[in-house]
């Protein structure tokens, strides 16, 4: 009943209720009607889906593809195996408990030594796979990743930087957090791609997809600088002052007490960046990488399956929907669990 | 972009990117020049196979610069394996010079990016569905070897019209995408026409196709190409017509780094192969056969049974038997991705000049 009367209790809203069921009834039927009932699951081509449904064959058909790119099928299983770890990392650090530093540990260290040596190859028996080749939804995951393990240590520093005493030092670090946050990440990306060929000497190449590590992790860690540094101006001075009467040195007392503070008080702007991040990492279809936003528009080229757009795009958004939300999720539990362990409750 | 090796870079980045063009320019003549060393540009007759062949054998890998996706010219398969005429040549390349299609390594290039990459050097070659024309030759330091896709800007119309050419769109609405030349070449047809051509402007093609499906414009405009894959995609592929003839000339084609003489040689007599094996009937099928029973001097020299060719250019006799055997020839490879099993787009342009199109092979001897 009070549900009722939240919807028509008053005229206004009563109308306002009635027009938005309206508009579902004339829309959601029709969505699963395309999406589910006139669908076509099992089809070789696109000629041979309903014309009126959507053609998820073209997905299925396609899905090792998109989420592993042209990673060789005999070896997905060394990309299955860096997730499972990168799976139990992440777990780890959030439920592990007192456990905890062990997982961080293998996270930081582990998954990005392991992980490595499992995706590239050649060593080990392992035969190589060329970056190149690396794409689809596994891309997405892993420039996520490094870009992250890269950026937090850079962008701890610079909102450090920014808040010293020392002119040089905090000049420049404003000055870089400033550069990169004002540029467009579009631009800087293609500059990676069409000017850094020239400079570098004859026959020296940089694989595309180091570059655009090297732009995004430039870019992500100006933003969560500053991010890092509201946490570090909402931690009272009275901290650093009582550390420091405790006989910490001052640089001891930033380290030991006000970071892991603000480090706690800045997670939810840390997760929006991490959410932005991955959503940002579709741009690297510019500089010739096949993440799953490029991989699904390449595949709308595919004579057999030209012009499936709607279906392609489809998958990318519930594939995107869901790992965002996942990181929401972990990042929802993080604020809970380290938000109880506040100041002088270890 | 973490260092700038080079007194150059250090100058060029000091130019900033308003400096852009200017240095790209710069650049690519700077390349084309120092290319001299790198790339021998030998006087006519010097050594064979070039510098670039030789960097090949020794990499034992072609780098080859194509489309990121275009229908018909590269694309991935479901297994995201490339396929296309493009890529096909490619292959022919590898094939050819390595003895080894597969030793390929293919560098998907976008529009804005495709010359800057072949100026510095990450691919031997590029064949990515790029109109040959005068300033990419003479300004930006490329060779034009060789056109292997008669392409031209057409119209796909509905049916209910009634109109079967071109110049009798007058008063039509067109739905076209955005970036000039789709529309500039609409704009002059129709000043030199003395006719009125409507144009709706879109991003992205499938949003134009739609529009035009909903009935907003009465066609749609893009390289004949590109429409036979568009037409595919319709609901009613059987009420929409592509017009006979074209606004533009859009002969696509092979480009290289001028600078190796000898290399774009290669190119260029490997796409006359091609054509050559066409003409005289050999196949992927029966290259091997007809390399011992033909009798006729210009497959036996094609294939590599008399004259030897293929060592005349620093390679060896078989270069196009294996190239042939492994794409086929221009027809089957044409037929591969554009015939009625792929796109289903007329040869027209693309067939041989003794039947009617443009493609001439160019005398063995």
């Amino acid at each position: 009943m009070k549900f009722l009367r939240a919807l028509f209790g008053t005229p206004a809203n009563a109308l306002l209720s009635v027009a938005m069921i309206a508009l579902f009834a004339a829309t959601v039927p029709r969505f699963l009607r395309w999406a589910f009932l006139d669908a076509t699951w099992d089809a070789m081509s696109r000629r041979a889906c309903a014309p009126d449904g959507a053609c998820w064959a073209f997905v299925k058909a396609r899905f090792p593809l998109f989420i592993y790119g042209r990673y060789p099928a005999t070896e997905h299983w060394r990309v299955d195996l860096c997730f499972l770890l990168l799976a139990i990392a992440c777990l780890g650090c959030l439920f592990a408990g007192r456990r905890r530093g062990m997982f961080l540990l293998m996270l930081l260290v582990g998954v990005p030594v392991v992980g490595g040596v499992l995706l590239a190859g050649g060593i080990f028996g392992l035969p190589l796979v060329e970056t190149a080749d690396w794409g689809g939804l596994m891309l997405n995951v892993i420039l996520s990743f490094i870009t992250i393990a890269l950026a937090l240590p850079i962008s701890v520093l610079l909102a450090f930087g920014r808040r010293s005493s020392l002119p040089v030092v905090s000049w420049g670090s404003t000055a870089f957090i400033e550069f990169w946050r004002g540029v467009p990440l579009l631009a800087v990306l293609f500059m990676g791609l069409i000017m850094l060929p020239m400079f570098l000497p004859d026959g020296m190449t940089v694989p595309n997809l180091v570059r655009a590590v090297v732009v995004l992790t430039l870019f992500e860690s100006a933003y969560l600088a500053e991010t890092i540094r509201g946490g570090l101006q909402g931690v009272p001075s009275g901290q650093a002052e009582a550390a420091m009467a405790l006989g910490m040195h001052h640089s001891q007392a930033q380290v030991l007490i006000v970071l892991p503070q603000a480090l706690r008080m800045s997670i939810p702007g840390i997760i929006n960046i991490v959410v932005d991040l991955f959503k940002d990492t579709t741009l690297v279809s510019i500089v010739g990488l096949f993440d799953l936003m490029g991989v699904i528009t390449q595949s709308l080229k595919d004579p057999s399956w030209v012009g499936l757009a709607t279906e392609g795009y489809t998958f990318a958004a519930v594939a995107f929907f869901v790992c965002c939300l996942l990181f929401s999720l972990a990042g929802g539990f993080m604020e809970r669990q380290f938000g109880n362990a506040g100041p002088g409750k270890r | 972009m973490t260092g700038f090796p080079n007194g150059l870079g250090r100058s060029l980045r000091r130019l900033g990117v308003a400096g852009l063009a200017a240095a790209t320019m710069l650049m690519g003549s700077g390349l084309a020049g120092s290319g001299a060393h790198a790339q021998g540009a030998a006087p006519a007759g010097a050594t064979w196979p070039g510098v670039t062949v030789e960097a090949i054998k020794k990499r034992g890998q072609l780098n080859c610069g194509i489309d990121v996706g275009v229908p018909g010219f590269a694309s991935q398969d479901n297994t995201g394996r490339w396929q296309g005429l493009d890529v096909s040549y490619c292959r022919a390349i590898a094939a050819a010079v390595l003895g080894d299609p597969e030793k390929v390594r293919f560098v998907p290039t976008t529009t804005p990016a495709r010359f800057t990459v072949l100026q510095s050097g990450e691919i031997d070659v590029l064949i990515r569905d790029s109109t040959l024309t005068f300033t990419r030759s003479v300004q930006l330091g490329l060779d034009e070897v060789v056109p292997n896709f008669y392409a031209g800007q057409g119209f796909l119309v509905s049916k209910k019209l009634g109109v079967s050419k071109i110049a009798d769109l007058n008063g039509a609405t067109i739905c076209t995408l955005t970036g000039a030349t789709l529309e500039l070449n609409i704009a002059d047809f129709a000043k030199s026409h003395g006719t009125k051509i409507g144009t709706l402007l879109f991003e992205k093609a499938d949003e134009a196709v739609a529009a035009m499906e909903t009935g907003r414009c009465d066609g749609y405009t893009d390289d004949t190409g590109s429409l036979a894959g568009m037409r595919s995609t319709l609901k009613n592929p059987a009420d929409w017509v592509v017009l006979d003839g074209v606004i533009s000339k859009e002969p696509l084609g092979i480009h290289t780094r001028t600078g190796d003489a000898q290399w774009s040689k290669i190119l260029f007599w490997l796409h006359e192969g091609l054509l050559t094996a066409e003409e005289n009937g050999v196949t992927k099928a029966n290259a091997d056969e007809m390399k011992k029973s033909s009798s006729d001097p210009f497959i036996r020299r094609l294939l590599g049974a008399e004259g030897e060719f293929g060592k005349k250019m620093g390679l060896d006799d078989e270069w196009m038997l294996r190239a042939i055997k492994a794409v086929g020839n221009y027809g089957e490879i044409y037929d591969a991705y554009f015939g009625p099993k792929g796109l289903d787009l007329p040869r027209g342009q693309n067939n041989l000049a003794s039947k009617g199109g443009l493609q001439y092979p160019l005398p063995f001897r």
